[in-house]
C-alpha cells in the first residue's frame, strides 16, 4: 500500500526565496507525524504542496500514490489551513453541507452531526460563523477537514487559537483518528502538543529537514542523575547502560541510593539544538 | 458538474446574503423612476424638442433617451460584474476563503468556470431586465420603439458577461482593489475611444475613426455597446441616421455579426487565459 503522503526531493522557490530545498518525508498509514520548525522554515509550503495549493519547483509529492493536487489525491485528504475563513453568513451546519457537496460525501445529516459532536460544536450547529469565537471557528475548520472521511489529514497550526480544553479535545480527536487508521501531518509550534501525540517528528530549518525520527530517537542522553544520602549528583557523560555500574560502585562505597533517573533531552531541547535558536 | 453547481449556488448565496441584490434593486428602482420621469416630461413636451433640421423629433427624443438608458444599463451591469468578480481568486485567497474550496476534488477549472457562471447568471438577467424595463417605459411614455428589440439587449448582456470574464482574469493576477481599478479603467478607455470615434465622425477624420474602431475591437465591450446603439436605429436613414450616430456616450455604429463573433472569440480567449493562469497560481 502506498504511503499516505510521500515527498521526495521537494523544492520550492518563490522568486529569490528558496522555501524548500530537497525535502524527503513520508507519512505512513495511520501515522501521526509532527512538522516543526521556526517561522519561514517551509512547513506551510510543504503542506500546501501536499494539498495542491502550491506547485513545487522540483521533486514530487504523492497522496496515496496519486500526484499531489490531482483529483485522486484531493479525494483522499482533508486540509485545515493556518489562515482560513469561512463565509460569515454560513452556519456551522451549512459550512459542512457545502463541503459534503464538494467532496461528494453521502454522509448527510448523520455525518454532520457526528463531526460537530467530535469537535464539541453540537450546540452551535445553527450558529453563524461570524458569531463564533476564533477557537470555535478553528474547531469547525477541523470538522470541515474531516468531511468525507479522508485518509490523510493535513493540519496547519490547528490549535493556535484554542484554549487548553480545546487543545485537549483536538489531541484526543487526533489520537482517535490515528486509531481509526487516518494519517495526520501536523504542523505546529506547540512542541508539547507534538510530543504528546506524534509518532514521528520532522524538524525543518531553512527549507531542509535537519532532524527526523520518533521523539525517543531524537531525544539525546543528558547523563544519569542519582540521589544518595549525600544528595543529588549528575553524571553528565553517563548513558542509560552505565546506570547499574554507577549504582554498584556507590553501594560498594557505602552510599545509600534513594533514586536513579536517566536524563534525556525534551523535544523542546532537541528542537532548540536543531534550529540553533532561530525564530524566523 | 456537481461541483460547478455547488460553487454557482455558493456565489449566488454570497451575493444574496451580502445584500448585493438588495442594494442593486434599490438603486435600479431609483434609476428606473428617474428614467420614467425623464421620459414623461421629454415626450409630454415633444413639441418643444429642438431636433436638427430633417430629423423626426420623436425618433430623436426616443433614441436619445433610450440610448442614455442603454448606457446606464451597461454601466450598472458593469459595476455589478466587477464587484462580483474582482476578488474571486486573489481577494478570496488573501482572506483565506478560497483554499478550503480549492483542496476539494472539484478542480480549479470547474471552480473558476462556476464563479463566471455565477456572476454571469446574475449580471445577464439583470441587464436584460433593466434593458426591457427601460424600453417599456419609453414605449409607454413616448410611443417609440427601437428598430431592433432583442439584439441590442443581448449585446449589452454579452458586454457585461465579457466584463465579468475580464474581472475573473484580473483576479488571478491582481488584488481586489487593483483589479477593480484596472477593469474600470479598461471600461473607461473603451468609452473614451467611442467618444473619440464620435468626434472623428463629426469632423470627418478617418484617422480618429480608425483609431476608435481599433480601440473598440481591442475592448469589445465598447464594440458591442456601439453596435447595440446602432441597432436601435438600424432602419433610420439620411440626416436622422447621421445625427443619431453621434448618439449619447459614444457613437452608434453597426458592427454586425463580425463584432459579435469577435466578442465571442474574445470571451473564449479571456476564459481560457484565466483557466491557464489559475491552474498555475500558487495559493
Amino acid at each position: 500500500m502506498p504511503a499516505a503522503l510521500a515527498v521526495s526531493g521537494l523544492a520550492k522557490r518563490y522568486g529569490r526565496v528558496q522555501a524548500l530545498r530537497g525535502v524527503d518525508l513520508e507519512v505512513r498509514e495511520g501515522e501521526l507525524v509532527g512538522l516543526l520548525g521556526p517561522n519561514g522554515a517551509g512547513k506551510s509550503t510543504l503542506v500546501k504542496i501536499a494539498c495542491g495549493l502550491v506547485r513545487p519547483s522540483a521533486g514530487a509529492a504523492t497522496v496515496g500514490g496519486a500526484p499531489a493536487g490531482s483529483r485522486a489525491a484531493l479525494r483522499q485528504l482533508g486540509y485545515l489551513a493556518e489562515l482560513f475563513r469561512f463565509p460569515g453568513w454560513y452556519s456551522a451546519d451549512e459550512v459542512l453541507r457545502l463541503h459534503q457537496s464538494l467532496t461528494g460525501s453521502t454522509g448527510g445529516e448523520a455525518e454532520r452531526t457526528r463531526l460537530l459532536e467530535l469537535v464539541a460544536l453540537a450546540d452551535a450547529r445553527n450558529r453563524r460563523v461570524e458569531a463564533m469565537s476564533k477557537g470555535m471557528q478553528q474547531r469547525l475548520g477541523i470538522a470541515q477537514a474531516l468531511v468525507g472521511e479522508p485518509r490523510l489529514l493535513l493540519l496547519d497550526e490547528p490549535t493556535s487559537a484554542l484554549d487548553p480544553v480545546g487543545r485537549r479535545t483536538v489531541r484526543e480527536l487526533l489520537e482517535r483518528l490515528r486509531g481509526g487508521g487516518v494519517s495526520v501531518l501536523l504542523n505546529s509550534h506547540l512542541l508539547s502538543e507534538v510530543e504528546l501525540v506524534c509518532d514521528r517528528v520532522a524538524i525543518l530549518l531553512d527549507g531542509a529537514v535537519v532532524a527526523a525520527g520518533t521523539p525517543e530517537e531524537l531525544a539525546q542522553a543528558r547523563g544519569v542523575e542519582i540521589e544518595t544520602d549525600e544528595g543529588r549528583r549528575v553524571y553528565e557523560d553517563a548513558r542509560r547502560e552505565d546506570a547499574p555500574r554507577i549504582v554498584e560502585e556507590l553501594v560498594a562505597a557505602g552510599r545509600k541510593i534513594y533514586g536513579v533517573s536517566v536524563r534525556t533531552s525534551t523535544l523542546e531541547e532537541v528542537y532548540l539544538d536543531a534550529v540553533g535558536g532561530e525564530t524566523s | 458538474m456537481r461541483g460547478i453547481g455547488t460553487i454557482v449556488r455558493y456565489g449566488l448565496e454570497e451575493a444574496l446574503r451580502r445584500k448585493v441584490f438588495v442594494v442593486v434593486l434599490l438603486l435600479t428602482a431609483g434609476f428606473l423612476f428617474l428614467y420614467w420621469l425623464g421620459n414623461h416630461y421629454a415626450f409630454r413636451d415633444l413639441s418643444g424638442v429642438q431636433a436638427p433640421a430633417g430629423v423626426d423629433a420623436r425618433d430623436f427624443a426616443g433614441s436619445f433617451v433610450f440610448g442614455l438608458a442603454m448606457f446606464a444599463t451597461l454601466f450598472l451591469g458593469v459595476v455589478l460584474a466587477i464587484f462580483l468578480t474582482i476578488g474571486a481568486v486573489s481577494g478570496d485567497a488573501e482572506r483565506g476563503l478560497l483554499q478550503p474550496l480549492v483542496v476539494r476534488p472539484v478542480g480549479r477549472s470547474s471552480l473558476l468556470v462556476a464563479r463566471l457562471l455565477g456572476a454571469a447568471g446574475v449580471c445577464v438577467p439583470y441587464v436584460l431586465a433593466v434593458y426591457f424595463a427601460s424600453m417599456a417605459i419609453t414605449a409607454s411614455e413616448g410611443h417609440w420603439w427601437p428598430d431592433r428589440i432583442v439584439v441590442p439587449g443581448l449585446e449589452l448582456a454579452g458586454a457585461v458577461a465579457l466584463v465579468a470574464a475580464l474581472g475573473l482574469l484580473g483576479s488571478v493576477f491582481l488584488s481586489s482593489i487593483a483589479n477593480g481599478i484596472a477593469i474600470f479603467m479598461v471600461f473607461g478607455a473603451g468609452l473614451v475611444a467611442g467618444l473619440l470615434g464620435t468626434i472623428g465622425h463629426a469632423l470627418g477624420s478617418h484617422t480618429l475613426q480608425r483609431a476608435a474602431k481599433i480601440a473598440a475591437y481591442v475592448i469589445p465591450v465598447e464594440a458591442l455597446y456601439q453596435d447595440a446603439l446602432g441597432q436601435i436605429t438600424a432602419n433610420t436613414q439620411g440626416v436622422t441616421r447621421f445625427v443619431l450616430q453621434l448618439g449619447p456616450f459614444g457613437g452608434a455604429y453597426i458592427g454586425g455579426t463580425a463584432v459579435r463573433l469577435w466578442a465571442a472569440a474574445y470571451l473564449a480567449a479571456v476564459v481560457a487565459l484565466a483557466l491557464f493562469a489559475f491552474a498555475r497560481r500558487d495559493l
